[in-house]
């Protein structure tokens, strides 16, 4: 699924540096109802994590209070290069990744 | 006997207006200030909190309640002794008192997310934060909503 990373390409060691991430859902809260009534069952991401170099750093639980194409943005410091995964898991099973280099000098 | 004018019309019209009368379900689907507390004290536990640390911004007036920009942030020096564990925030009106929880590291540098948020009316939205030594800061923020979002009707 398309999601959109934002992450510096090069970055000090020690630097404090932002991530921000957003990807496209349409987090259904499961409390609407069609004009008929029904209601429309939740779909929801329900988590996101952020590994850096396998080690996690950031793990957020969502709920339907999340707007739709849930943002994220949130810090860490920069230690060594490598790679940011990142993962949301949601309802029906929903999985989505993604990845972003970095280099620290 | 074969039905005249009269009596067809006179009957679509009855029909018409039984029609037209709007069926009214009323749907509690509030969360209460005591959902909020249940809500909080879930997370928190027996522990005390304080106010102070915690710094919420979000847009005091909003029009569309749909998406609504909101940052947290916690005043830690975010070291390895002392740093933010987690940052939890909840909501007074909502269908349910949860938006978000968020775990930080010791390593994570500075204590802030951003995220977007759904509020369904004018409420106040409460972030509270867990610090490395178990104690609880909190703020709270009163929004004003126009434009609530969430249970509308879909089309």
């Amino acid at each position: 699924m398309a999601a959109l990373i934002n992450v510096p390409a090069k970055a000090r060691r020690g630097d404090i540096i932002e991530i921000r991430t957003l990807t496209s859902h349409i987090m259904e809260t499961g409390f609407r109802h069609t004009a008929d009534g029904a209601l429309v069952p939740r779909d929801i991401i329900t988590s996101f994590t952020c590994r850096y170099n396998g080690a996690e750093i950031f793990r957020a639980d969502l709920f339907p209070a999340i707007a739709a194409n849930p943002y994220l943005s949130f810090f860490t410091v920069a230690k060594e290069s490598g790679k940011f995964e990142f993962a949301w898991i949601g309802d029906n099973g929903y999985t989505s990744t993604a990845s972003a280099p970095i280099t620290v000098e | 006997m074969p039905t005249t004018r009269r009596q067809f019309l006179s009957l679509a019209g009855g029909v018409t207006i039984a029609g037209t009368i709007p069926i009214v379900t009323v749907r509690t689907l509030q969360a209460t200030p005591a959902m909020l507390n249940t809500a909080i004290r879930n997370i928190v536990g027996e522990a005390q909190i304080r106010t102070g640390k915690v710094k919420l911004d979000i847009p005091p007036l909003v029009e569309n309640g749909n998406t609504v920009p909101m940052t947290v942030s916690v005043a830690s020096p975010m070291t390895a002794n002392d740093y933010v564990k987690s940052i939890h925030v909840f909501n007074e009106k909502n269908p349910q008192p949860n938006i978000g929880n968020f775990y930080l590291t010791a390593s994570s540098g500075r204590a802030q997310v951003s995220t977007r948020v759904r509020l369904a009316d004018t409420q106040k939205v409460v972030a509270v934060a867990r610090l490395s030594d178990d104690t609880f800061w909190q703020v709270t923020a009163e929004i004003v909503v126009t434009l609530a979002a969430c249970t509308e009707e879909m089309n």
